[in-house]
């Protein structure tokens, strides 16, 4: 195996390796320990301690009481339930939804299902480095407004929401105030009681936990309705047998991210400013894409003029590395990402945006790498483009 | 996702650069949907194809077009270039995901919109030969905005 074959994965805001002592915790619980929760006799117990001890866990990490974390499965399932659930519980109050317009599309296209059942949806702009504007969301609160859903942080462009001002505006109107964390969770500090967080959504597999697990937090006293009727689990609020060794993978996974965080992001951090420097400095006509320092520890997101992002994703993976673009052709519509055009894009600039997300074990080395090839790749892929071809001659 | 000779074609694209002084251009698509396609043709008095060049910006599979349609018309004359449809391109990459069948139309439209300006300029018609549908030239100062 020579250099070219080793594989650079620097697509962690798709999804992270599991990480392998969340992978030990977890295998007990397949093989041994595979009791149902819900069942009377001892052996059953060693389940159910199992599940309490991850909400401890996660509960702790964002200040909240184990009875408001309720497991899920996944972050689209949690984004699902606290929308269309508080929708349902609040119809008494109001029929207005306020979100924005770089949502997650399971955010974005529930709002869209619960506009066709006779709801009210704002969606907010954003400014250029894709932050909601708070002054936009006052002036869009209306007297039947029950809920603000805005994301802790974006997951293409890596920008972090003013979700302390956000919760406090929320508060201050007596509006619910739900915020998707799948991207934040495990790389910001969160506390829900500080920021005037009602409602959060997590997903396990994008802080080295387990896929197909997440959870919503559901503030003690907010009104929801049920997800998933049938047995007891999850207070009755999502039925259906608890993925156990999911759960326990899930705690163990926030107990490593909590642990790790300051280090990881810290290291984080240094290297995606190093990757961004390295890349606007040796690449012409590239732009980053969202805010320059207030953005996710391991998000870089660029745009680079007159070539498309496929075609660059393609050639990465030639070389070993997996990255993710916004373009029209890997969103499997005829639009590049909403979040990109949001932004202010225009189309031909958002369908050549590059994501490269960081792991902690990202090295600088693998970085130089990257570097590397897509100075080539872009500019093969440029002397191949009309776009270019005609740019130079105006020159 | 993509053939063999996708891949081929995509990552050693044949034919790709520009022909001065070119006896027909034609540029298809637009960059609003990420797909422009470029043939530039050198036709001789026989009316051969003797060279041909293309130029592309778009995903994998509108490269690896290009550049199967370029080799296929090389050497005919018009009227046997007219008759390469994207079908044809297709067959002749091993086929193409159904999502990218829209590339191997848009290769067919550069090579029709090349023969059509050729024509054009040179005063002729050439039997069965339709306008281009799409032509991005008033699109064109679009895409240098500085940002
Ligand atoms: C911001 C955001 N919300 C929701 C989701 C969906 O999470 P899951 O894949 O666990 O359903 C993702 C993952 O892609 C995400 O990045």
């Amino acid at each position: 195996m020579g250099e070219e074959k080793r594989l650079i994965y620097l697509d962690n805001a798709a999804t992270t390796k599991t990480a392998p002592e969340v992978v030990e915790a977890m295998l007990p619980y397949f093989t041994e320990l595979y009791g149902n929760p819900s069942s009377v006799y001892e052996f059953s117990q060693k389940s159910k301690e199992a599940i309490t001890r991850a909400r401890e866990i996660i509960a702790g990490s964002l200040g909240a009481k184990t009875e408001e974390i309720y497991f899920t499965g996944g972050g689209s399932e949690s984004d699902n339930w606290a929308l269309k659930a508080a929708a349902e519980a609040y119809r008494g109050k109001g029929n207005h939804i306020i979100t924005s317009k770089i949502e997650h599309h399971a955010v974005l296209h529930t709002g869209d299902w619960l506009e066709k059942q006779g709801y009210e949806v704002t969606y907010l702009d954003v400014d250029e480095n894709g932050t909601v504007k708070t002054e936009e969301l006052k002036k869009a609160i209306r007297p039947t407004t029950i809920l603000i859903s805005i994301m802790f942080a974006n997951n293409e462009i890596g920008t972090i929401q003013p979700v302390k001002e956000i919760g406090r505006i929320a508060k201050e109107h007596g509006i619910l105030f739900h915020t998707d964390a799948v991207q934040a969770f495990g790389q910001i500090p969160i506390h829900v009681d500080e920021l005037n967080i009602d409602m959060l959504s997590s997903s396990a597999h994008k802080l080295n936990g387990p896929k197909g697990i997440g959870f919503l937090y559901i503030r003690k006293g907010v009104k929801i309705r049920s997800l998933i009727h049938g047995g007891a689990q999850e207070r009755k609020r999502r039925a259906g047998t608890e993925n156990v060794p999911g759960i326990v993978g899930y705690g163990a996974a926030v107990e490593r991210a909590v642990r790790t965080m300051e280090e990881r992001t810290s290291k984080e951090k240094e290297l995606r400013d190093y990757l961004i420097d390295r890349v606007l400095k040796e690449v012409p006509y590239t732009r980053l894409n969202g805010h320059r320092t207030n953005r996710l520890p391991n998000n870089t997101n660029f745009s680079f003029q007159f070539i498309e992002g496929e075609s660059l994703l393609i050639m990465l993976d030639m070389e070993g590395i997996c990255g993710s673009s916004g373009s029209a052709c890997t969103s499997g519509s005829l639009d590049p990402s909403h979040v990109l055009l949001a932004i202010g894009l225009p189309h031909e600039i958002a369908h050549g945006s590059l994501r490269l997300t960081l792991s902690e074990e990202t090295t600088k080395e693998e970085l130089d790498h990257v570097v590397e090839s897509v100075k080539k790749i872009v500019e093969k892929l440029r002397n191949m483009s009309p776009l270019y071809e005609d740019y130079m001659r105006r020159q | 996702m993509y053939s063999d000779k996708v891949m081929d074609h995509f990552q050693n694209p044949r034919n790709v650069g520009e022909i001065e002084d070119a006896s027909g251009v034609g540029t298809v698509g637009n960059a609003k949907c990420g797909d422009i396609m470029r043939i530039y043709l050198d036709i001789d008095d026989n009316q051969v194809i003797q060279d041909v060049k293309f130029k592309t910006f778009g995903c994998g599979a509108a490269v690896a077009t290009s550049s199967m349609a370029t080799e296929l018309v090389k050497g005919k004359t018009v009227f046997e270039a007219l008759k390469v449809t994207n079908k044809a391109v297709m067959e002749a990459l091993d086929g193409l995901p159904p999502v990218k069948v829209h590339c191997s139309l848009l290769a067919e439209e550069a090579i029709h919109a090349a023969l059509w300006d050729y024509a054009e300029k040179h005063g002729i018609t050439i039997e069965g030969l339709e306008k281009p549908k799409s032509d991005i030239h008033e699109g064109e100062e679009e895409e240098s905005e500085e940002y």
